[in-house]
């Protein structure tokens, strides 16, 4: 993974305004795109930025970091004969799209595995932080940790998923000032030593969020998984003005004092999720600099997936592995570290944006941190568009309070059976009564939490918690309550009015609907996402 | 008078128009040069052993047959033979540039084996280091490893730096190097001591040095057989080793057989178990026991990774 030379000098994120030579605007559209031509004079579009130069010898700066950590002492002065040796590590929500090989977490925790095998400790468990997520199959294992960890731990049984349902595998911490319960893995909690590899791919990731929520179980989360705590956040990406972070912070607070001792490890990786040549590398360049062979290649991989099977079209996009590379890693004390990580992922994401706008358009692309190696199913289109583009923002959000967000998504009624099994009940059963978040939250959240056949699923098979489409629906409770109306182009009508929001056929019928909340001619901003950006609002 | 020609009873050809006769009525400069008398006769050069010039097989039109080779009948012939387990070639990710690549060596599949699990970018941009007397001993032999593998002649049996400076020249001109330190296939499936070569020519090329470990390809064809017997085969790729300034050649060719031993470990046990082992010091060693021949084979048993993780088909009652 060395940096590739080609991108020295990139160039930051900018907005353009729309004028009428500007050529159609890219929108990902699912396991497909759009290109939409966008008013002239009155709209504009926000760009990430070119990715950042990836560390030249990544290993090396990860040694540094393991040797010279923030606030801490140097990883072999922890380390000894005897002791109880726990690694964490982000499950597979993170990076998205996954990446390839070796995967970031897997160079760390080879190199903290090496210095504790010098160190001759014997007593050593890998888990998968994954909280209330589905577990990870050996094939994501491999893919995320390498043959060589997986061979060496797994048969063991020393390589696990976290299981926030055994009862007897957890252990309360005790509670915050605010009264919430702090809860942890009990391997964790008890181990000499924890160390969290984290991977921070936006803002919201890393800090005490890792090991107050990854490590946690229902009764630790939700105490900030919760509508009350995501309407004040504002945004959950801007860890400051986040009550989300606020709670998770509190609940650091309780595992520094009760907890074991965390040495944290955070990386960033850059914008290069589309590659700087192959076939999707278009994705990531600037509609006017799209070359005759980029066009030709859009046109082609476009009438190609018309013509694909909704099915095949899926695998093809999951199969794709993205090029991210390494910007930085700092281990040591959390928040120390967090803070530098914030700085490091901001580097790569931040564009400034002056004023708000009446309408804000999305282009949904085919992932989310939910949907790997599964399906976008529309309470996942929800998340993703009022949850995390939504609070893609610092300072205050794009979009004018009482304002419209038009995201393009065909938004299939189509589930995972084995990876959504709630979500299917949630969306027939919760959603045909009411979109009403705290309304939801109040009626329905227990029954689904508890549920016995959701439990089993989720500790025995591979499904996301009961509570968890609960969650995502609650990541747009702060979209919902802001915005007097959310309009899909593109999607399936039945799914887009199950969800409270109102389908459109083209991005114009989707302005014209606008005008009626916001008045005619209306101010439009597009969020040219991804690669990943984050609006600096002033 | 050719013998056909008494047969049929043909009359001679005249003197003037008899090709052979016209030739060696020519003269120098279209015929060699006779050597003066009282002046010593210029040595003949001798192209094969040590002195053969491979350079037409590093040309385009041979690597392009070499590829073809080595990406068409020579992987069809490793997979059915040796069913290759690779490991460990996410540890070249950030590899760049040519590279010295040191393997551990039992019989002649190792070569086409290497060949065909070395990864891209340097599969088809290497060369092989092969001994100057086996595999150069005729022009035909010299021709056919030059051609399937790349080969270059190396010295195995006169202390020279002539084929090791050859070498470092071949580095440096962006080709990768295949070498087996040990100079010679294993004699009993143990390994023999790694030689300086390759610590030589990351030395002087300034180049790392990739360790490898092959195992399996004794049970094959190993030394003294002729026919292949068809089992499976595993190769790990260590993380690439570059000299630290203080190291000599000989101290860094000890450490690159210590890795070589640390993979043999990983590959017989679990990576985990075998860092906690090397960092001890207690790597098993490749070359084996120091004991009488029998105890020798006795102790190397069945190493495979695969034979030790076998599971019973009942379980005890």
């Amino acid at each position: 993974m060395p940096s590739d030379p080609r991108r020295k000098a990139p160039r930051p994120g900018f907005v353009l305004d729309v004028d009428k030579s500007t050529p159609p605007i890219l929108f990902h559209h699912g396991e497909q795109f759009r290109l939409e031509k966008l008013p002239a004079d009155r709209s504009r579009v926000i760009y990430p930025a070119e990715p950042l130069p990836g560390l030249k010898d990544p290993d090396e700066a990860i040694r540094e970091a393991l040797l010279n950590p923030i606030n801490e002492d140097p990883l072999p002065a922890l380390l000894w004969p005897g002791m109880k040796l726990t690694i964490a590590f982000d499950d597979l929500s993170l990076p998205l799209p996954s990446m390839r090989q070796p995967d970031i977490r897997q160079r760390i925790i080879e190199q903290v595995l090496d210095m504790a095998a010098a160190a001759a400790v014997d007593d050593v468990h890998l888990i998968a932080a994954l909280a209330l997520h589905r577990r990870m199959t050996e094939a994501e294992f491999r893919h995320a940790l390498g043959d060589r960890i997986y061979d060496a731990f797994a048969p063991q049984q020393t390589l696990y998923n976290h299981d926030a349902e055994d009862h007897d595998g957890m252990v309360e911490l005790g509670l915050t000032r605010h009264d919430e319960q702090v809860t942890m893995n009990r391997r964790a909690a008890e181990s000499d030593l924890l160390i969290y590899v984290n991977l921070n791919i936006v803002s919201m990731d890393g800090g005490w969020k890792s090991t107050a929520t990854g490590l946690s179980d229902y009764k630790g989360v939700r105490h900030h998984h919760n509508v009350a705590t995501m309407q004040n956040s504002k945004s959950f990406m801007d860890r400051h003005s986040s009550e989300l972070h606020h709670s998770n912070w509190r609940q650091g607070e309780v595992i520094k004092a009760h907890g074991p001792r965390i040495f944290q490890i955070e990386t960033t990786i850059n914008n290069n999720t589309f590659g700087y040549d192959g076939p999707l590398s278009v994705l990531q360049k600037r509609e006017w600099e799209w070359s005759a062979r980029d066009r030709a290649t859009f046109i082609g991989m476009k009438n190609a997936l018309d013509v694909t099977p909704s099915a095949a079209r899926r695998k093809i996009f999951q199969a794709w592995e993205a090029p991210y590379e390494l910007t930085s890693v700092q281990a040591g004390e959390v928040e120390a570290v967090h803070q530098q990580t914030l700085e490091n992922v901001f580097a790569q994401h931040i564009v400034p944006v002056e004023g708000q706008t009446d309408v804000l358009t999305f282009g949904l692309p085919y992932i989310c941190p939910y949907n790997v190696n599964s399906v976008m199913n529309p309470i996942l289109v929800m998340c993703l568009g009022l949850g995390y583009f939504f609070n893609l923002y610092r300072g205050k959000p794009l979009v004018r309070e009482g304002g419209v967000v038009i995201m393009s998504h065909p938004t299939p009624w189509e589930f995972h059976p084995v990876h959504h099994p709630s979500y299917i009940d949630f969306f027939e059963q919760v959603l045909g009564d009411t979109t009403d978040p705290i309304e939801i939250e109040k009626r329905y959240e227990e029954q689904f939490a508890y549920d016995e056949w959701y439990i089993h699923l989720y500790r025995n098979s591979y499904a996301y918690h009961g509570v968890h489409p609960f969650y995502m629906w609650y990541w747009g409770a702060h979209a919902l309550q802001w915005l007097g109306r959310v309009i899909v182009v593109g999607g399936d009508p039945r799914s887009v009015r199950r969800l409270g929001f109102q389908p459109a056929s083209t991005m114009q019928d989707a302005l014209e609907m606008a005008g009626d909340v916001v008045g005619p001619d209306p101010s439009i901003t597009h969020f040219h996402n991804p690669p990943i950006l984050m609006a600096d609002v002033t | 008078m050719s013998r056909l020609a008494k047969q049929l009873n043909l009359p001679p050809l005249p003197r003037a128009l008899s090709p052979i006769l016209r030739y060696r009525a020519l003269g120098f400069p279209y015929r060699a040069p006779s050597t003066p008398r009282g002046v010593a006769p210029a040595p003949k050069t001798i192209n094969r052993g040590a002195d053969y010039d491979a350079g037409w097989a590093r040309k385009y039109p041979a690597r392009l047959a070499r590829a073809a080779i080595v990406d068409g009948p020579m992987r069809l012939a490793v997979s059915g033979l040796a069913a290759p387990d690779r490991r460990g070639q996410d540890r070249l990710a950030s590899l760049q540039g040519p590279a010295i690549f040191a393997a551990n060596h039992h019989s002649h599949l190792d070569t086409p084996l290497l060949l065909t699990s070395i990864p891209e970018p340097w599969r088809h941009q290497i060369l092989v280091g092969a001994a100057a007397d086996y595999f150069f001993g005729t022009r035909l032999t010299s021709a056919l490893s030059s051609l399937v593998i790349g080969a270059i002649p190396i010295e195995r049996s006169r202390v020279s730096r002539r084929s090791a400076d050859q070498a470092a020249d071949l580095v440096a001109q962006g080709w990768s190097l295949l070498l087996f330190p040990e100079g010679g296939r294993s004699p009993d499936g143990w390994g023999q001591p790694f030689r300086g070569g390759a610590a030589y020519l990351a030395q002087k090329s300034g180049k790392p040095v990739v360790p490898i470990h092959i195992e399996g390809t004794g049970r094959i064809l190993r030394k003294g057989k002729s026919l292949p017997r068809p089992s499976t085969t595993s190769v790990t790729f260590g993380r690439p080793l570059r000299p630290s300034q203080d190291e000599n050649t000989v101290r860094f060719a000890a450490r690159i057989e210590a890795e070589v031993s640390a993979l043999a470990d990983e590959a017989s046990s679990d990576w985990y178990r075998a860092r906690i082992r090397a960092h001890a010091g207690a790597t098993p060693q490749l070359t084996g026991p120091s004991t009488g021949a029998w105890r020798r084979a006795w102790a190397l048993g069945d190493r495979s990774r695969r034979a030790r993780q076998r599971t019973r088909r009942w379980p005890n009652l």
